[in-house]
């Protein structure tokens, strides 16, 4: 038992809360092949707080292309777009939504 | 832009420093061969310093040159210039050796005849001493580090779905990692999948093309290949048992460095499986 109350008040380890620590939650887009030359857009990661639904359909109508929200068991819901939207996505969550470029990941070729 | 940034430049240190460390060497230049010795010396620091600071200045870009260069199979820059400094060299070994026998024979008759023949311009003992620096230790010569040759991935066409990667082997070999390291991170980064066929090709499912797989190539030499301290493709990955994590061990300044793990992502499930999965 330590009765040293000087080395308890602070904790060099504990966790600061300082989102710049914690790279772990990357926005990864990634890209698939489906049959033939038609591609699919997968869009993991975007934080819960984000209405998925709204940006669904404000992507679909710019990128003039389908698109649904998966539910995967480990990474929670995943935006797919039809064809290869990357870097329009990635456009997209930088400018309207204000995501920094370092924590967005693209996948692919 | 601002003189505030310019003085946060670790460039602008560098070169401060490296104009302090000429100064002695230029004067010193003509002294004898002991003293000019210790200056070769302190030219190949001088030198390591002034590529090093290059290599901060040209961050990224610089480093996908490195690797354009690379894959086009560019002659080395050194080779080029051994071949241009060979003859003098030779000759003032010669020269030097002679200079040698003399004075073991007999130390005090001819020494004015010795001194005139060892005397060697300051410049040829550069050379030579960098010629020496990089037949026996390339990795330290002026912190020019070995440029890998990767050959350009060979693809070829399938069928209709499937792409053929030729030479994963070789390039795996070349890279000196294991092939199905590297065919993992393919596989994580195409979101597909594929087999190994029986002359050891790798058969991807989906249609690519060879500068598809060479961006990918790219991405993975950055990421699991080249050292992050120094920028060497002669590097190694090692896997710590203890706590499972995979390091990358540069076998030309030594640093290790950790690296995540290749992780498959999310698959979306496509065509005949899609329905049955959910
Ligand atoms: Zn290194």
């Amino acid at each position: 038992m330590s009765n040293i109350q000087n080395l308890k008040s602070f904790d060099p380890f504990a966790d600061s809360g300082d989102v710049e620590t914690q790279p772990t939650n990357y926005i990864h887009i990634r890209i698939q092949q489906r049959n033939g030359r038609k591609t699919l857009t997968t869009v993991t990661g975007v934080p819960e707080e984000y209405d998925l639904k709204k940006i669904l359909k404000v992507l679909k109508k710019d990128f003039a292309c389908n698109g649904n929200i998966a539910k995967d068991p480990e990474v929670g819901s995943v935006i797919q777009l039809q064809g290869d939207q990357r870097l329009k996505v990635m456009q997209f969550l930088v400018k309207q939504l204000g995501m920094q470029k370092k924590n967005i990941k693209i996948h692919g070729f | 832009m601002s003189a505030e940034e310019l003085g946060f430049d670790p460039t602008l240190k560098k070169k401060k420093k490296k104009v302090v460390s000429e100064a002695p060497s230029a004067s010193a230049s003509p002294a004898p061969e002991k003293e000019s010795l210790d200056d070769l010396f302190a030219g190949a620091k001088k030198k390591k310093k002034k590529t090093k600071a290059k290599k901060e200045a040209t961050d990224d870009n610089d480093n996908t040159d490195e690797l354009t260069e690379s894959f086009e199979g560019l002659k080395l820059k050194k080779k080029k210039k051994k071949k241009g400094s060979k003859a003098s060299e030779s000759a003032d070994f010669e020269k030097a050796l002679a200079a040698a026998g003399v004075q073991e024979e007999d130390s005090g008759k001819l020494y004015d005849e010795r001194q005139k023949e060892t005397f060697i311009p300051y410049i040829t003992l550069l050379d030579r001493f960098y010629d020496v620096l990089r037949e026996k230790n390339p990795e330290m010569a002026g912190g020019q580090h070995q440029k890998l040759k990767i050959p350009p991935p060979e693809v070829a066409r399938d069928g209709n779905k499937k792409t053929v990667f030729v030479n994963v082997q070789v390039i795996a070999h070349v890279l000196q990692r294991n092939p199905e390291h590297l065919i993992q991170y393919l596989f994580a980064e195409l979101g597909t999948s594929g087999s190994i066929d029986g002359e050891k090709r790798l058969v991807i499912k989906g249609r690519f093309q060879a500068k598809n797989i060479e961006s990918v190539l790219r991405r993975y030499i950055q990421e699991y290949v080249i050292c992050k301290t120094c920028k060497s493709m002669n590097t190694e990955l090692k896997r710590e048992s203890t706590n499972r994590l995979h390091f990358i061990v540069c076998k030309a300044c030594g640093s290790t460095k950790s690296v995540s793990s290749i992780k498959t992502g999310y698959q979306a499930h496509i065509g005949a499986n899609r329905r049955k999965r959910v």
